[in-house]
């Protein structure tokens, strides 16, 4: 008995010392004691972070082999590449945490992890490229911005890195959207296009409202979040406005206009029965994105075990020289 | 024959090669076994777009007739391309893939070291960048032909598979024509002939540590250097040109 009293009152005490030292804004580091539920919750985040990347190569890689010229191309495929970058080191600094990287992989495709919704929408023309980069990233840069501070070092770090890449694609995104409304009739109709797909979509980025968020309350006391959805969707819609306006492209809500008194953009409704349609798995891509997940994993699999084979091999004979 | 012509001929084919292979390579984006590799294969594809930048805009200055890289690379039809048959070959697996780098890559490390003695000083200083270059790409297929030939029985006999299949179009990549001689003789060309013992023995050495077997020397298909190509170059062109070929009028 008096062994468990102890045991419970040793973890409290952790437990006191651990909120202690993140409300005094001091970073995480994977040696530290840390709650199990903090744990948890950023296994969740950072692996559907870096699957949120490597599902997000798809609906580019869709338009490399149709890239329009040579620059493009080098372009799309450098973004891409940085895509999987991040994928690679989020998965590294979630792997701090005590999770193999094969584990999170098990979990993408038994549903049990996700990724990010807006990956579920299709890239159907080559304005859609401009769009991913300039809206998709500009969403995602104004959410990990927010997250540079976040408490958890590792994950902060990834962030720092990631953030200084993401501010390119975004500029490159906008390049090709301008360029387009600059072109033919044809183009500037192929990008207000893509704009009033990708519009809505990146709006429900940011999550539900913060009236709705469920997993808000433990992130924002150990500081792993630090914005609500609502503010970091508002920020984002007030720098995209001006953006498009400078190159003639229409935001496709008539109820967004500027409130002179709060000093930012109402906007209309966002139709979250179709947010919480996709995230239940009926979006226009879900199926095919986590299909070709499982399949190219499962096609490579004799590569993997290839690798795995041969280092065996030699690791075997090198003790055997020894 | 004029010896503009030649060097256009001449710079087309290398550009091609350069094309060509960087867009196969660019199809495996998201499709790779792993991550890793995912990443190093966009590599090879980067590299390979930047050395057809290069060459693809020294063949438009040499033409003469305000042709852009990107008016040679998007603008041309299936017969107007030169580059060898074996890069045009579509991926297949993993294995096909890296036995295709290991046998162009040695051959591209053998080229660039004569190129970059050329006099044509365009093609010396793209022979330095790309040699850098190439030398990775080879360490890279090397490694993975080994590892795969000495790895399960499974892709023992894939990567035996491909070596196989993609034998009958390495003997082109030797062939010359008047175009060589020509500029062989100026000393700006690459002899081929005496870069083939050196592909030879390396290619003999990896497969042997692969516990490969090297194909016998049966037939050869070639028709690059005339422009006449496998059936596989106008798909990749279709799907490559479709923008350019859609909207004629369009800038992107």
């Amino acid at each position: 008995m008096d062994n468990v009293q102890n045991t419970v009152s040793k973890e409290e005490a952790l437990l006191a010392k651990f909120e202690e030292k993140v409300q005094a804004g001091e970073a995480i580091e994977p040696r530290d004691w840390m709650p199990e539920a903090y744990r948890k919750h950023l296994i969740r985040q950072m692996s559907q972070h870096a699957h949120s990347e490597v599902i997000g190569m798809q609906p580019e890689g869709n338009w490399v082999t149709r890239a329009p010229s040579l620059r493009a191309k080098q372009i799309l495929l450098a973004k891409i590449q940085d895509e999987g970058g991040h994928g690679l080191y989020l998965y590294s600094a979630a792997e701090t945490l005590g999770i193999s990287r094969k584990e999170m992989i098990e979990q993408l495709h038994n549903g049990k992890a996700k990724y990010s919704n807006i990956f579920n929408y299709p890239s159907l023309t080559w304005a859609d490229i401009g769009a991913i980069g300039w809206l998709v990233d500009g969403a995602a840069i104004v959410n990990q911005v927010s997250l540079q501070r976040t408490s958890y070092a590792p994950y902060s770090r990834a962030m720092v890195r990631i953030c200084k890449e993401e501010s390119f694609h975004q500029r490159q995104g906008y390049e090709i959207m301008a360029q387009m409304m600059q072109g033919t009739e044809e183009q500037r109709e192929m990008a207000q296009d893509a704009m009033n797909r990708w519009w809505w979509p990146s709006l429900m980025m940011f999550g539900p409202h913060d009236t709705d968020s469920p997993h808000s309350a433990d992130a924002f006391r150990w500081k792993i979040k630090r914005h609500t959805n609502d503010e970091l969707r508002q920020k984002f819609i007030d720098k995209t406005v001006q953006q498009a306006e400078v190159i003639g492209l229409t935001i496709p809500d008539p109820d967004l206009k500027w409130n002179e008194a709060k000093g930012c953009y109402d906007y209309g409704r966002i139709d979250w029965e179709e947010f919480n349609r996709v995230i239940r798995g009926n979006g226009p891509c879900n199926k095919q994105r986590l299909d070709h997940h499982k399949k190219v994993h499962a096609d490579g699999a004799w590569v993997r075990e290839a690798a795995e084979a041969y280092k065996n091999k030699h690791k075997k004979q090198s003790v055997n020289l020894n | 024959m004029a010896k503009q012509d030649a060097l256009f001929k001449y710079t087309l084919r290398l550009g091609d090669n350069a094309l060509i292979l960087s867009q196969r390579l660019s199809e495996w984006c998201s499709y790779a076994p792993l991550i890793e590799e995912d990443l190093a294969l966009t590599n090879l594809s980067l590299d390979m777009i930047g050395r057809a930048q290069a060459l693809l805009k020294y063949a438009g200055e040499i033409e003469g007739m305000g042709k852009t890289e990107d008016t040679l690379a998007f603008r041309r039809s299936e017969r107007q391309y030169y580059n060898n048959l074996l890069v045009e070959q579509p991926n297949g697996d993993f294995a096909f893939t890296m036995a295709r780098q290991l046998f162009i890559s040695a051959f591209e490390l053998y080229f660039y070291s004569e190129m970059e003695h050329s006099k044509d000083k365009t093609f010396a200083a793209i022979a330095a960048k790309t040699l850098k270059e190439v030398k990775y790409h080879l360490e890279h297929a090397k490694d993975w032909v080994i590892r795969m030939g000495d790895g399960t029985g499974e892709s023992h006999y894939r990567i035996q598979h491909a070596v196989n299949e993609l034998w009958m179009y390495t003997g082109e990549l030797f062939e010359m024509d008047d175009v060589d001689k020509d500029l062989i003789e100026q000393g700006i060309a690459t002899d081929l002939d005496a870069i083939r013992p050196l592909w030879n023995k390396y290619i003999g050495d990896v497969l042997e540590t692969a516990a490969l077997i090297v194909p016998e020397n049966g037939y050869m298909q070639t028709g690059s250097r005339k422009g006449i190509h496998t059936e596989h170059l106008g798909h990749l062109l279709c799907e490559m040109q479709y923008l350019q070929r859609a909207y004629p009028d369009a800038k992107w």
